[in-house]
């Protein structure tokens, strides 16, 4: 799958309310060429529920719910739950795609409730959380997913604690199918969403989402931030399947030894969130300490990639 | 016809299956969890063909509810106090959206400390929220008013949710008799599913999204409208029920012995099954009473009330509820629908809150202390009855402060 083979259809159209660089508005539309014209949108409160524009127009060329903030699971379930009831019922001719799309503070925080119980069900429908990292919606909050040592506007000294893994703990729910994307590698984002609407059951797919104001960047560098968050380590783009996790893109090169590693503070100097890491002389041990994080997971991975290939290539011989 | 002599949550699970409901989405709360389990139990042995999501919440129930009904099938959930509290946000966005469903509420009071039994504070406090809400007073009335409440929650002059609220354990766990309809009948009364508008692929349009100060007054107006007209809906439900039928409840409200009365009882639902005993006590005793039972309290039988009750001596609201701060909510409505319009005079006696027995003893002495002009507060509490216990807890707060 390259760029260019990628649908022509927009089904997110022109004329949306977003901020110059927005990463929700690139994902959606990565999205929606992915999943084309038989889906079904279902939009938890988030910045996406302004940047389609408000009534009476609509940026979003696929028929939309509105919900509440913590609703995504359960919703996901109610509209699955019905169009099983038509298709059953022979009113629907071919069974769409139930999309739910919401952001972090929707996701890990407010509606982790109601998408544990959805995936516990298997209730069948794609969940995309589009991770921005904060309550960007309100003025950058922090919310569970919001790293350690970022500045938002009710932690401006930096936030004390490590972010939670959601993607992690779907892996937990044994669902069919969890991934990660990014905005720098969109045909994996791209096939990724396309795999997971081939599965039946709950799928869960989050997005790294650079957001420029939230974040502090400028407004023309939203992909270079994604592209340094997966060539550092930060964010790890993987699929999960079948009890197995495969790494993919930049990070399945960076294990493999295919790419180098790039130092985190590459990625965390361009983000004004991050400034006071870089000023005074505690700071530098905040971006240490991020370093051997990073450092710490990778070298797992690359341990446990080589153990994986000394056992097959066993396996093999034997 | 097909009788059943059953609890009320077992009558109303089977008024659902009548009304060809395509999904149930709900949570288990006492004392609501048999209709769901009958529901389950319907459906498992397949003489119900209906989708069914064991939610994890409340909140998540009506959230799938309304992920449901925006698709274009026909929903249902059932509830009661702490879960329908739970549910409060999705309530104001399903009837906001405009989506029609159904969902039955058990009245159950509300905690702390915890209770199970039945007052209205639960439905009571969701009265804002743009839902209709009828009340039950009988089993039959349960059966009656679930089908009768799908036909008038999709009725285009109406679009929106429908709360048929019935009390707890008196109705909800008592075995009563009650006669269900044919499905043929139900069939002819209650078209297949039908909607302003769904999530639809051929004509994709967004639903629920940001709208400002300029366009937002017009759609609380529509909303405050359709209430308006189910007042007329809501009369054709019950008549052209009792048509196919031959069973009426009364529309909006419902009328015992008030042709000649000087005196009223007001009540909401098992309480006035009481009251209809303590009417025909007060008749033996000579005294001209009569029973208005309030079957929709919203939207609100503004006119039905003054007329009821404009041309009476006085009337006694029972309320088995209480706005903090002001008096039984059901009073301060009957008292505006009579505003201007009235001499009567009216009185409220707050009662059977948590499951407090209300004798019909109790309603003939309040109603005969008000005809004899010896009534001097406008509220009572007449069943209550402190004790040591709660003289020690009182005198603990006093200390504290």
């Amino acid at each position: 799958m390259r760029l260019k083979d990628f649908p022509a259809e927009e089904l997110f159209l022109k004329g949306s309310a977003a901020c110059a660089g927005c990463p929700g508005s690139m994902a959606l539309r990565v999205a929606f060429k992915a999943l084309g014209r038989n889906t079904l949108l279902v939009v938890i409160a988030s910045c996406t529920s302004v940047l389609q524009s408000p009534f009476p127009y609509s940026a979003l060329g696929l028929p939309v719910l509105n919900m509440a903030f913590a609703t995504g699971g359960a919703v996901g379930a109610g509209v699955s739950a019905a169009v099983n009831y038509l298709v059953k019922k022979g009113e629907l001719r071919e069974r769409p795609t139930v999309l739910v799309w919401a952001g972090d503070g929707g996701t890990y925080d407010i509606g982790i409730q109601a998408l544990s119980g959805a995936a516990e069900r298997g209730d069948d429908f794609i969940y995309v959380c589009y991770n921005n990292e904060a309550y960007s919606n309100t003025g950058t909050q922090r919310s569970g997913a919001t790293p350690y040592a970022a500045w938002t506007s009710n932690t401006i000294s930096g936030k004390k604690e490590w972010r939670k893994d959601v993607a992690q703990i779907m892996v937990a729910h044994d669902l069919p199918y969890v991934a990660t994307a990014s905005l720098a590698y969109p045909t994996d984002f791209f096939s990724k969403m396309q795999k997971a609407a081939s599965i039946r059951g709950t799928k869960y797919i989050e997005m790294l989402a650079p957001c420029p104001p939230g974040w502090k960047f400028p407004s023309d560098s939203t992909v270079r931030v994604s592209r340094l968050a997966v060539q550092t380590g930060v964010w790890l783009l993987y699929e999960h399947e079948n009890g197995r996790t495969t790494y993919t893109a930049g990070t399945k090169r960076i294990i493999d030894g295919q790419s180098e590693q790039v130092p985190v503070a590459e990625y965390l100097k361009l983000q004004g969130r991050f400034r006071h890491l870089f000023q005074g002389e505690e700071a530098d041990g905040r971006v240490a300490e991020y370093q051997q994080r990073i450092d710490e997971v990778l070298e797992n991975l690359r341990f446990a990639s080589k153990l994986r290939e000394r056992l097959m290539d066993l396996e093999i011989r034997r | 016809m097909s009788r059943m002599v059953d609890i009320a949550n077992h009558v109303a699970a089977h008024a659902v299956k009548l009304a060809r409901v395509g999904v149930v989405s709900a949570y288990p709360i006492t004392p609501q969890t048999q209709v769901i389990e009958e529901i389950s139990a319907l459906i498992d042995a397949g003489e119900m063909d209906c989708e069914y999501i064991p939610v994890e919440s409340e909140h998540s129930a009506m959230a799938a509810l309304i992920g449901a009904a925006a698709v274009g099938v026909r929903s249902f959930s059932a509830t009661s106090a702490h879960g329908l509290a739970y549910m409060h946000e999705l309530l104001h966005w399903a009837a906001g959206i405009r989506l029609p469903m159904v969902m039955v509420n058990v009245n159950r009071a509300m905690g702390p400390g915890w209770n199970i039994w039945c007052d209205h504070q639960d439905s009571i406090s969701q009265r804002d929220t743009g839902w209709i809400q009828l009340y039950c007073h009988s089993h039959q009335e349960v059966a009656d008013t679930v089908i009768q409440a799908f036909r008038i929650s999709e009725d285009p002059r109406v679009i929106l949710p429908v709360m048929v609220n019935y009390d707890a354990f008196v109705l909800s766990h008592s075995y009563m008799q009650a006669e269900l309809p044919e499905q043929e009948q139900v069939d002819r009364f209650l078209p297949p599913f039908r909607s302003a508008w769904r999530l639809d692929l051929d004509n994709p349009l967004t639903h629920g999204s940001v709208i400002y100060p300029n366009d937002y007054e017009e759609v609380r107006l529509s909303m405050h409208q359709a209430h308006d007209n189910a007042r007329r809906v809501i009369a054709e439900a019950a008549d052209e029920y009792r048509e196919i039928t031959g069973r009426y409840h009364g529309a909006l409200v419902d009328l015992y012995r008030m042709e000649d009365a000087e005196y009223a009882l007001v009540a909401m639902g098992s309480l006035a099954s009481e009251a209809r005993v303590a009417v025909d006590a007060l008749r033996e005793d000579g005294l001209a009473a009569g029973l208005l039972r309030v079957r929709s309290y919203r939207p609100f039988p503004r006119e039905e009330l003054a007329e009821g009750l404009g041309g009476l001596r006085a009337a006694l609201i029972i309320d088995r509820d209480i706005s903090f701060g002001m008096e039984g909510a059901l009073f301060s409505d009957c008292k505006a629908a009579l505003y201007g319009r009235s001499e009567a005079l009216l009185y409220n006696a707050v009662t059977g809150l948590g499951g407090r027995d209300v004798p019909y003893t109790v309603m003939v002495d309040e109603l005969k202390e008000i005809a004899a002009g010896k009534r001097r507060e406008p509220v009572s509490w007449p069943t209550v009855r402190l004790n040591r216990h709660h003289q020690d807890s009182r005198e603990g707060m006093q200390r504290c402060g």
